[in-house]
């Protein structure tokens, strides 16, 4: 299991998502993680090796790297990338969730065969309803998760660039010796990139969640100012067992898109009044 | 063979299991085996040769690692995933021996073989029920258990999960008291500290999945007891039919519904 197999994972998902969703996986993969493995990976390949303490104590250049290294930025960047794409497995998982629903609803109203089954893995999921949520939370984890570790980063590297002489003197360096980082520019180089895709991830998060917010309100007020559809199902005597099977059945007939195409396709059922606001 | 091989054979396993079966794979593989591949064992790839001792005595370094490290922390968390993952083979071979004997039982022309064709049946998911769940439970007990072991194996030989930066060894053919150096000390606590932390979520997604499975179990049981009392008939079939698919509908339209009436 590696960052191929995490691509592999993640591309499902791609599909469900919406177009700047896309543009930040692909910023993702080709920005960050591939920049990472061909690249980074190999201008802090040695960085322990070539940290060159003035000094022959043994121990001291172990102890300086350890005091100044706390831990390597390639492996917090490793950590950042699959922390940040990791929240789109949520929507991965209720997407999963809600086809399993609609092929338990072709099974009891009899559209059960292959055709139909497979048209449902198929189709594309509209970002509407508890889905809208689970979209919106994994966007909200994704800004946390980048912003967490921005910080991360800032607190254990103030300053983003990399020096090329640090002075130590921690146990068993017997005074303050000078110790010399391996390529430090080209370090600073790639922090500074890496931290520039971050920034433009997170922009992109935010201009996707601000898409989303937009889009779900003008809907609503999209169905707020045409009551007709909306008043003849959903107003009125709520909790008589008629209007919930009149609301039932209206739902049935005016289902998610693609499913009343299914059925419509095989049934022959003409297209009725406004769709459901979840579409 | 290698994690690549493992999650091509546990994906097929991936079919039968329960939702947090499904979510404990996807923990299992991206917070686990994926940290380990990329980045743990950078980590602790140099732990040997960057291992330094405050002498010149031939031997006393290799003594020593040897000594403060009787096995790796990298070779046993690849230990501990794949015995870990390898119970899940148990339902996999349950349910091929379960598809052989449909396949059978359709070869044979039996009337009460339901399946069309040999496909079917290789498609088939089955129910976590009968002989499978006891299979599964058995599955997941295992799980549990060897998580345990390999923990409590770590604790015992690191004593703690932190790494320390300075080591005292005395073990021949040191001269005396000599102080070691163990490399990026802090990065390894930081890790280790990372796995602990995710083999709990997993343990704990392991306990819920019994516990899921313990209460369908029981509560089947009951629904049998109750409705072998009741007679059953075609209406109450149709009617149950019926609530079943309201409630399909409106679970999916549920926000829908709120968001009109609000």
């Amino acid at each position: 299991m590696n960052w191929a197999g995490l691509y592999t994972v993640l591309s499902g998902v791609n599909r469900h998502s919406t177009a700047i969703g896309r543009i930040w996986l692909s910023v993702i993969f080709i920005f960050r993680i591939m920049v990472l493995v061909v690249a980074a990976e190999s201008v802090w390949g040695d960085e322990k090796s070539a940290f060159t303490c003035n000094t022959q104590q043994p121990g001291c250049n172990s102890v300086c790297y350890d005091h100044f290294f706390p831990i390597s930025h390639i492996r917090l960047w490793a950590l950042q990338l699959i922390l940040v794409t990791t929240p789109a497995l949520l929507v991965a998982m209720h997407v999963a969730y809600q086809q399993h629903q609609e092929k338990k609803l072709l099974m009891l109203t009899g559209h059960a065969d292959a055709k139909h089954m497979e048209e449902v893995k198929k189709h594309k999921m509209r970002i509407a309803g508890s889905l809208w949520w689970t979209y919106v939370c994994s966007v909200v984890f994704r800004l946390l998760f980048e912003a967490v570790f921005m910080y991360i980063f800032y607190m254990l590297y103030p300053g983003y660039q990399m020096m090329r002489l640090v002075k130590c003197e921690a146990y068993p360096c017997p005074n303050t010796v000078d110790c010399f980082i391996s390529r430090p520019t080209e370090k600073t180089i790639f922090t500074v990139f890496m931290l520039v895709t971050s920034s433009v991830c997170i922009v992109l998060n935010m201009a996707e969640l601000i898409y989303l917010v937009v889009r779900a309100c003008a809907r609503r007020s999209q169905h707020s100012s045409n009551p007709s559809s909306a008043k003849s199902s959903f107003y009125g005597h709520k909790h008589s067992s008629e209007y919930k099977q009149n609301e039932i059945n209206q739902l049935l007939t005016e289902q998610d898109g693609s499913l009343k195409d299914m059925l419509r396709r095989n049934s022959g059922l003409q297209e009725k009044g406004d769709r459901c606001s979840a579409c | 063979m290698d994690w690549g091989a493992l999650h091509t054979i546990l994906g097929g396993v991936n079919k039968h299991s329960t939702s947090i079966g499904k979510i404990w794979l996807t923990v299992l593989f991206i917070f686990r085996i994926m940290i380990l591949v990329v980045a743990a064992e950078r980590v602790w790839g140099d732990e040997q040769q960057d291992f330094v001792c405050n002498t010149l005595q031939p031997g006393c370094r290799n003594v020593c690692y040897d000594h403060f490290f009787p096995i790796s922390h990298i070779r046993l968390w690849a230990l501990q995933l794949i015995f870990v993952s390898t119970p899940a083979l148990l339902v996999a071979m349950h349910v091929a021996y379960r598809r052989h004997e449909k396949k059978k039982q359709f070869r044979k022309g039996d009337q009460k073989c339901e399946y069309k064709d040999i496909e079917e049946i290789r498609k088939q998911r089955f129910r976590i029920e009968g002989s499978l769940w006891w299979t599964y439970t058995s599955s997941i007990f295992f799980r549990l258990i060897f998580e345990a072991v390999f923990m409590y194996a770590f604790y015992f030989m690191y004593d703690g999960f932190r790494m320390p930066r300075l080591m005292k060894c005395n073990a021949w053919p040191c001269p005396n008291t000599v102080d070691c150096f163990v490399s990026r000390p802090t990065e390894k606590t930081v890790f280790t500290i990372f796995m602990i932390a995710v083999s709990s979520i997993c343990i704990l997604l392991n306990v819920a999945e019994l516990c899921y499975l313990l209460t369908k179990f029981f509560l089947r049981r009951s629904k049998k007891a109750g409705n072998s009392k009741q007679q059953p008939n075609h209406e109450n079939k149709e009617e149950t039919k019926q609530n079943e698919m309201n409630e399909l509908i409106s679970d999916s339209c549920q926000n829908t519904v709120i968001g009109f009436s609000s």
